[in-house]
């Protein structure tokens, strides 16, 4: 099967040679196969959203390499990059642009793998399709076109901000804690379209959540991070019927030590 | 008065122009770009130089045109490249275009008297069409024979001219590069995450802005009769007066309906000059404490004015609340003697 997303020896040190010195990423390797969905967690400070930022660009790697649907992409910057990317972070606001409409927005989503021109951004046939995708959200935005962004909910704009990430069918989806700034119910929609979506678009996934029950319930791989390291890598076959406790005890048994975040254990 | 009305708009429509540009740069891209109060000059100093040494005005217009775009895209790589702050680019710029600007002119004023300019060319041939003498005669026939204006032909090539390039404003920025500039200063991060390079927007974006901005420097030249090296100081503020008032009494609902919102703000505030003129006491180099004291007014009136409604929403509410609870208290009391009177 094809290899979309592949990391070789990551390493990122930050503040180097200060006594600020911190090892963020310490030789990662990583593979993710087509229509892998991989589920990351780890405590604070954990490395993984260095970890992100090293795959979308908006971080350079101090020794390895990145590759992207077998292309070498180390030094690639972060917008040519994001042609093959699709990224929704967690805050709801960071992935769209507030004044300007829900078409709009689709719009510029609609060009992410394509060459900008001059020709008109929302056309009736867009629009048709703009109306069409957002349907399968099931949130009547497709009734609001020519609404502005800034006017939806925190949920709306986030569910907005996944739909515009991956209907361009990316190489590589990557989600960054989005659903953590939700309330639960928010939370919880977005959950269920995230996995909707990446299964009608069959999409390699890279997902950071706070959530260990999130983190079983989606996606086909899990792995755990701690101090810049992958410590545990949970296949397909072990996935089914991981606990919470169990993977807790994994971190015990692996660390030595209690697994120290509040924020994962409470969720 | 007529004369002093009609004067007002002529200007104001070009000025309209240099607002449309403030309003790419202040608005679309959220950069407030000083590089206006040079590149204005820098516009009217390049259509002189030209048009004094014998080159076709409109020619020289464009070309006017092109030194404000580089200007613009100066400032622009300044700030994304150079990663230098950007009010600090534009000021930057702005100075640096001081020196240049006298350069270009070899001296601090050239006056366009008794030169051909566009507009001595597009006022002969209202004369020449007897479209002059229409408006006149009409004019006449209404009672305001006796201020009557050299020439319609700026006016209505002006309104042409204006418009186009408001449509043309329109229809870029519904484009796939304009809803992108729109983005970058709408959400950077958003954009980049959608492969747009906000740098090369941002560079594009104040080049645009700044082309805009010298063209109505050059027709302002040739309007007003000379190119004047301190005739940019000040002009950023004058644009954002122009963009503000425009907001403020027509509506941003859409893109169309806000750049004609910027320049009706743009003729608006040339007329309320003018008329703040007429007053004895003051002077005209009090237009530009005049033009500060229009800004600071507009962009703190609609905040106290939200803030007094706020208020009167609060007190309302307040009171409202009391009546409740006075209603609440009086019904348990009668509650109360009902009880009473079944014991």
């Amino acid at each position: 099967m094809k290899i979309m997303l592949q990391l070789n020896q990551i390493h990122k040190i930050f503040n180097e040679g200060s006594p600020d010195e911190k090892i963020a990423i310490d030789q990662i390797n990583l593979t993710l196969k087509e229509g892998d969905f991989v589920t990351v967690i780890g405590s604070n400070g954990a490395g993984k959203s260095t970890l992100m930022n090293i795959i979308s660009g908006g971080l350079f790697p101090d020794i390895g390499e990145v590759f992207i649907d077998g292309k070498n992409v180390t030094n690639m910057s972060e917008y040519n990059r994001s042609k093959m990317i699709g990224r929704v972070f967690q805050d709801p606001m960071a992935g769209t642009a507030p004044s300007m409409t829900i078409e709009e927005n689709l719009a510029m989503a609609y060009s992410r793998n394509k060459t900008r021109s001059l020709r008109r951004g929302v056309t009736k046939k867009r629009r048709d399709y703009f109306r069409e995708v957002l349907e399968s959200l099931h949130l009547g935005l497709e009734n609001r076109l020519n609404a502005k962004v800034g006017m939806l909910s925190g949920g709306e704009r986030q569910a907005l901000s996944l739909l515009m990430a991956t209907f361009t069918e990316p190489s590589i989806l990557l989600l960054d804690e989005h659903t953590a700034a939700l309330d639960p119910s928010r939370a919880e929609l977005i959950t269920k379209l995230t996995k909707e979506i990446v299964e009608k678009y069959k999409l390699t996934t890279l997902m950071v959540t706070h959530n260990m029950q999130q983190a079983i319930d989606l996606g086909n791989r899990l792995i755990m991070m701690d101090k810049g390291q992958i410590i545990l890598e949970v296949n397909e076959e072990q996935k089914q019927g991981l606990t919470i406790e169990g993977l807790l005890d994994e971190f015990k048994r692996i660390r030595g030590v209690q697994m120290v975040s509040d924020r994962a254990v409470l969720s | 008065m007529f004369t002093a009305i009609f004067g007002s708009f002529e200007a104001g429509i070009i000025y309209a122009i240099m607002a449309l540009g403030v309003y790419l740069s202040f608005r679309i891209l959220d950069f407030p770009d000083l590089t206006v109060d040079g590149s204005f000059v820098t516009g009217g100093a390049i259509a002189a130089i030209m048009i004094t040494n014998g080159a076709n005005p409109f020619l020289a217009t464009v070309m006017a045109l092109l030194a404000g775009f580089i200007a613009g895209c100066m400032t622009g790589i300044l700030h994304t490249f150079g990663k230098i702050n950007n009010l600090l680019s534009g000021i930057l710029m702005m100075i640096a275009l001081y020196s240049i600007n006298l350069r270009i002119m070899g001296r601090s004023n050239i006056p366009l008297l008794n030169t051909e300019t566009s507009f001595t060319k597009i006022g002969d041939l209202f004369e020449s069409s007897g479209i002059d003498s229409f408006f006149n005669n009409l004019l006449a026939m209404v009672g305001l024979g006796d201020s009557l204006p050299e020439t319609w032909g700026i006016l209505f090539f002006m309104l042409i001219v204006t418009f186009l390039i408001k449509f043309l404003t329109d229809w870029f920025l519904q484009t796939e590069i304009g809803l992108a500039i729109r983005a970058t200063g709408d959400n950077k991060r958003m954009i980049r995450s959608f492969s747009a390079n906000t740098n090369l927007l941002t560079v594009i974006g104040l080049g645009l802005s700044n082309a805009l901005v010298a063209f109505s420097g050059a027709l302002i030249a040739q309007q007003g009769g000379f190119a004047d090296v301190g005739m940019g100081i000040g002009m950023i503020i004058i644009g954002l007066a122009s963009v503000i008032i425009g907001e403020a009494l027509f509506g941003t609902k859409t893109i169309a309906r806000t750049t004609l919102a910027v320049i009706g703000g743009a003729i608006i505030y040339r007329i309320v000059v003018s008329l703040a003129l007429r007053f004895d006491f003051l002077e005209p180099g009090d237009m530009k404490l005049i033009t500060a004291i229009i800004v600071i007014l507009a962009l703190t009136t609609p905040k106290m004015i939200e803030r007094s409604k706020e208020k009167k929403r609060k007190a309302r509410r307040k009171a409202e609340q009391l009546h409740f609870l006075q209603a609440s208290v009086e019904r348990k009391g009668e509650n109360h003697a009902a009880v009473k009177s079944d014991s």
